[in-house]
């Protein structure tokens, strides 16, 4: 098995890596997509069907196109247009930006107890079992978190609906 | 010799000819190439299909000269004319205009090929037969496919062409709006079910009602209005006609499409066919019984006999409405998934959880019952179709006489 994980965690940090150097703004969106696909396989070898279905469903699928969508409407006209390197400002905020996420990230899995066990892995969990676990113990927080979203697409929904009255009904 | 397992048993024989450490690749291997060639020659019979009955509903002939190559007196009625398409498509130029993002024009249509065959591995075809048992075989399924959109985007914007740029626009547009309905159509399903397993759920519609009515989903007020939904977001999630505005010839030339010539070009409306049929396949998976035999009589014929023929049946509702409807316009097409479907779906999820709910009710409630649920139905889609068509008739011309 694990020459499998030394390939997708190839695949993952190869791409993750050339979206970051690439200076197309459209090729490192794509190739950010390619990463989040590579973590999809990554779940799969980790035996969670369930979750790596629901990260290609939401990353691949969904993410990706507000990413996609967000460079085309913001870059206007430039978006093959390589993005050149513009102040050491920008630089620094930069850096400081991306170093904060990762002490974040590494201080989470540093404070984590991992439990490393010399048991085999426990059978995968059906998703009905998933199911009564996200809408019994955990109903809270998928309730909170619908309501979030429900509210940013309300959101959206009514920055969006800024009427052109000289248009009438079709 | 058992009609019902002989796929299976053929296979077993040829898995059995290989040493052991090699058998779990070949017999994933088969499924594989079962896949691709029966769905292949399945495209290529549904593109002869198509323009055929799309010939006679316009009062033509359509295809029927292509013969064999050294048979020159037999025509077959034109049966062959899939296969000098695809000898033409191979042997044309293939153009890449000089501008073009080469390495996205190139991948767009092997992505959107590989992406659209990735949803037959998890369709139950037969009682035993399903290439790959999965637990979450649905959210697979459309995982699956949500990368095809991708894909559009990838030959919309690598072609540097204006056209294709906004018929990908549109057509991630369309897609998007649609995921939507297609998707709530199915949670029914699952809901009453109460399984993501595709193969459970078509042995979840077995049985006859007083004999004759089978325990199709289709056959229960939810079902129906599901699957109609379904039917709908299902055209339009494979560019079908009347939802066809990315590849609209009059106003796009053809849309993401423009640049693509040769082989290229046919990867992607095989894309779409494979897309469409295995959209399909899950529609007669959840709403049509899958493999199940109409009546019980009629069990004798294979189960994957069955499932093939409601799945052409469908093919042909689809080529029978291309033929039929003409196409709608952006706003309408928008308007019709948010502000109909949408609603129409939510309320139909409602309804299932009524129906399981009741699951219980005997007697004369079991009418109460059938009578609530109909009328959830009913009921919106009579007010909303009311409200969304208000104002809109009769129709007044602004810029023609």
């Amino acid at each position: 098995m694990t020459p499998a994980l030394f390939l997708i965690a190839l695949v993952l940090l190869g791409s993750a890596a050339a979206a970051m150097l690439s200076r197309n703004l459209i090729h490192s969106a794509l190739l950010l997509v390619g990463a989040w696909a590579g973590l999809a396989a990554f779940y799969l070898w980790a035996g969670a069907e369930f979750v790596a279905f629901a990260q290609v469903l939401v990353y691949v699928g969904a993410v990706s196109m507000v990413v996609l969508f967000a460079v085309l409407l913001t870059r206007q006209g430039a978006t093959a247009a390589p993005v050149e390197f513009d102040s050491f400002k920008r630089m620094i905020v930069g850096l400081i930006a991306a170093g904060g996420v990762a002490g974040v990230l590494l201080g989470a899995i540093a404070g984590t107890p991992l439990a490393i066990s010399a048991h085999p892995a426990p059978a995968a969990i059906s998703v009905k079992a998933l199911g009564a676990q996200l809408m019994g113990p955990h109903a809270a927080a998928l309730l909170v978190v619908g309501v979030l979203l429900t509210v940013a697409l309300l959101g959206a929904v009514i920055i969006a609906a800024i009427d052109q009255p000289e248009d009438p009904a079709p | 010799m058992n009609l019902e397992t002989l796929p299976l048993q053929f296979r077993d024989w040829i898995v059995s000819l290989f040493p052991g450490a090699l058998q779990w690749f070949v017999h994933h291997l088969l499924s594989i190439t079962a896949i691709l060639t029966f769905f292949g020659l399945f495209f290529a019979f549904t593109t002869i299909a198509e323009r055929k009955l799309l010939a006679r509903l316009q009062n033509r002939l359509g295809p029927n000269r292509s013969g064999l190559p050294w048979f020159r007196r037999l025509k077959l009625w034109g049966l062959t004319q899939p296969f000098a398409d695809a000898i033409k498509a191979i042997t044309k130029e293939d153009v890449v205009p000089a501008v073009a993002d080469k390495v996205l024009h190139f991948l767009a249509p092997v992505v959107i090929v590989a992406f659209s065959l990735l949803g037959f591995a998890v369709l139950p075809f037969g009682r035993h037969l399903i290439p790959v048992e999965l637990d979450a075989a649905i959210l697979y399924f459309f995982a699956a496919g949500t990368a095809t959109e991708l894909a559009i985007f990838m030959a919309g914007w690598g072609s540097r062409n204006k056209y294709s740029l906004l018929a990908a626009m549109r057509a991630l547009a369309q897609l998007i709006s649609y995921e939507l309905p297609l998707i709530l159509s199915v949670v029914p399903v699952i809901l009453v079910v109460g399984t993501l397993s595709t193969s459970e759920i078509a042995l979840a519609q077995g049985g006859w009602t007083w004999g004759i009515i089978p325990h199709w989903h289709v056959f229960t007020p939810w079902g129906f209005a599901g699957f109609v939904i379904f039917l709908v977001a299902a055209l339009a999630e494979s560019n079908r006609s009347p939802f066809d505005l990315p590849e609209a010839e009059s106003e796009l030339i053809a849309g993401h499409l423009t640049e693509y010539s040769g082989f290229k070009y046919a990867l992607f409306f095989m894309a779409e066919y494979f897309g469409l049929t295995a959209l399909s396949g899950l529609g007669v998976t959840l709403f049509l019984g899958g493999w199940q035999a109409p009546f019980a009589f009629l069990e004798f014929i294979p189960s994957w006999l069955w499932f093939m023929t409601k799945l052409a049946g469908m093919i042909v509702f689809f080529i029978w409405i291309r033929g039929t409807l003409l196409r709608l316009r952006i706003d309408q097409l928008t308007r019709l998934a948010w502000k109909f479907l949408v609603p129409l779906a939510l309320l139909n999820l409602g309804n299932a959880a009524f129906w399981t709910l009741t699951a219980g009710w005997t007697g004369p409630l079991v009418l109460v019952r059938w009578g609530v649920s109909a009328a959830i139905v009913i009921v919106p889609f009579l007010l909303l179709g009311r409200r969304l068509s208000a104002g809109y008739a009769p129709r007044t011309y602004r810029y023609a006489a």
